[in-house]
């Protein structure tokens, strides 16, 4: 039998370091929802979701109950919405959104995604009518997400889409002003989107996946710091290997609701995403992991080798707990979401350029950051250009959401509550972007050999 | 179905009995036991068997963990896999 020690243990990485399972998202192509009629298409989705969804929630209450361990999330993530609506003759997307938030009502799911565009290389009609919907989408929807690839490591970047991004950020956080640009908190821009992440606002199920799936993101920071303060001093060599075994735990426990979820609604497991989420709680932090490393404070010099060290220890652990892992699978940095992470911006010692380097070696990218109101469209898509070149060279993952707090400047706090917390307002370079984003065009893919 | 079920509370006579009545009242049956007193509190785990019982899994935790509230007890019922997942390879 289990022993004593290990249940009482199990039980307090639940109680005291908020070990949970952060979502159970079901993936769910809406490829066969294509119609001429755009009201028709929309019909076919809400249907689609509606029955492929319809145990979901229910099914992730029992498994909560009988495990013990939260579920703190249930999602859906579905086709990227340009794909299907570009079938339908319409100019508006925006009851595509609608249609979607009615079925994430009806499902009672905590966020759908995929209200997104892949433009990694080239826009079609219906990408471009998608991403002109995406201000409007979100500040009339609740909880859909938006996500738009805008580079890849095979196709370059799109620097036309990154301009065209920058501007629509603008206009999302405008049209959402009277709740501090929330609308950009549900938008992400990508260079070399995963079909599989669970996570949102970057979820979207990918043409290469299966009719359903199930994918399921752990979370675990609180766990390993409260891990690393029992090596305090330490060599890192044995701060590597104490992540390495945490992780392998939560990444088991995941599996096991993964599993467990797949079973009972009879969709496959798709893959079990290994990224440590942060949430604002106290005692649920990323940048405390990398503080309880032997920094004063996040972002101070160090911060990007402590990063490199928890992101691939928590890889290694975690990759043998699981038959099957995807998604963004990293340690995440979003500066809203985490506690330590706030305090650190907050102080100043955590600047825009420093997350930008620390992008370099973890998931996700340049997440939940607020910056001045008055930052201009061309800055913003200046930020995206540099987020997706780190990605593009990197082969790796990378993301921008910014938000653009109307009427706040550096110094003010944005709230956005819950899982998305609150964002302390983050100095940008006030130098000109402008002409360096005027150009447009596409920046071409880079070789894979003479690598330096 | 086997589960773990892990009761705290501040030691006093009789908790065991308690415990164990609420079990029988659901058919659920004993298989292993442990207690010992941690930093003051009573504290066991058992395994135990919830195949006998008609009334459903969650429910049952739900009316373990309410009754184990109005006698002064932490009681939790969690699936034996969990802790297997997490401990064991």
């Amino acid at each position: 039998m289990i022993n004593t020690s290990e249940v009482l243990e199990t039980l307090q990485m639940i109680d005291q370091q908020h070990l949970d399972v952060r979502t159970i998202t079901m993936g769910i192509s809406l490829l066969d929802c294509c119609d001429a009629d755009a009201k028709r298409a929309c019909e076919k989705i809400y249907d689609k979701i509606t029955f492929s969804a319809r145990d979901l929630v229910r099914t992730g209450e029992a498994i909560e109950a009988e495990f013990g361990i939260p579920i703190v999330n249930k999602r859906i993530a579905v086709t990227p919405i340009a794909l299907v609506a570009g079938a339908s003759d319409t100019e508006d997307y925006v009851p595509f959104a609608k249609a979607l938030d009615r079925a994430r009502a009806e499902t009672g799911v905590n966020f759908v995604g995929g209200f997104s565009a892949l433009v990694h290389k080239g826009m079609t009609p219906a990408d471009r009518r998608l991403i002109a919907s995406i201000p409007e989408a979100l500040a009339e929807t609740e909880l859909v997400c938006s996500s738009v690839n805008i580079g890849s490591t095979k196709a370059g970047i799109n620097m036309d889409a990154v301009a065209l991004m920058g501007r629509i950020i603008k206009d999302t956080a405008a049209r959402t002003a009277d709740r501090g640009g929330f609308g950009c908190a549900k938008l992400v821009v990508f260079c070399n989107a995963v079909e599989d992440n669970p996570f949102m606002a970057g979820a979207f199920h990918g043409v290469g996946e299966p009719d359903r799936v199930i994918n399921v993101g752990v979370s675990g920071p609180g766990v390993v710091h409260y891990e690393l303060k029992r090596v305090k001093g330490e060599p890192f060599d044995v701060v590597a290997e104490t992540i390495k075994k945490t992780a392998f735990r939560v990444t088991r426990m995941g599996q096991l609701v993964a599993q467990e979820a797949s079973r009972r609604l009879g969709v496959p497991f798709g893959i079990v995403d290994l990224s440590l989420a942060p949430t604002p709680a106290v005692g649920d932090s990323v940048a405390r992991i990398l503080e309880e490393m032997g920094l004063e404070t996040c972002g101070t010099h160090g911060t990007t080798a402590a990063l490199a060290l928890l992101n691939d220890a928590v890889k290694k652990g975690g990759v043998m707990a699981s038959s099957s892992v995807g998604g963004l699978s990293g340690a995440f940095i979003p500066v809203s979401e985490d506690e330590g992470m706030i305090a650190a911006a907050q102080s100043g010692v955590l600047t825009l350029d420093k997350l930008e380097a620390m992008t370099c070696v973890c998931s996700v990218g340049l997440d939940m950051i607020a910056i001045p109101g008055d930052t201009t469209a061309e800055t913003i898509s200046a930020i995206i250009a540099d987020e997706a070149a780190i990605g593009m060279i990197n082969n790796k993952t990378t993301a921008a959401r910014l938000i653009p707090a109307p009427g706040k400047t550096v110094g003010d706090t944005v709230e956005f509550g819950g899982l998305l917390g609150s964002a302390p307002v983050m100095p940008v370079h006030p130098e000109s972007s402008e002409a360096f984003i005027a150009r447009g065009g596409r920046i071409p893919a880079p070789m894979h050999s003479l690598k330096n | 179905m086997r589960a773990i079920v892990t009761v705290i509370a501040k030691d006093r006579v009789g908790i065991i009995a308690e415990v164990c009545t609420m079990l029988v009242a659901h058919q659920v049956n004993i298989l292993d036991l442990n207690q010992t007193i941690l930093q003051e509190f009573f504290t066991m785990t058992m395994l135990v068997d919830t195949s006998m019982s008609t009334t459903p899994f969650a429910e049952l935790v739900q009316t373990l963990s309410d009754a184990g509230k109005r006698a002064g007890l932490e009681i939790r019922m969690q699936r034996e896999d969990i802790f297997n997942a997490m401990h064991r390879i």
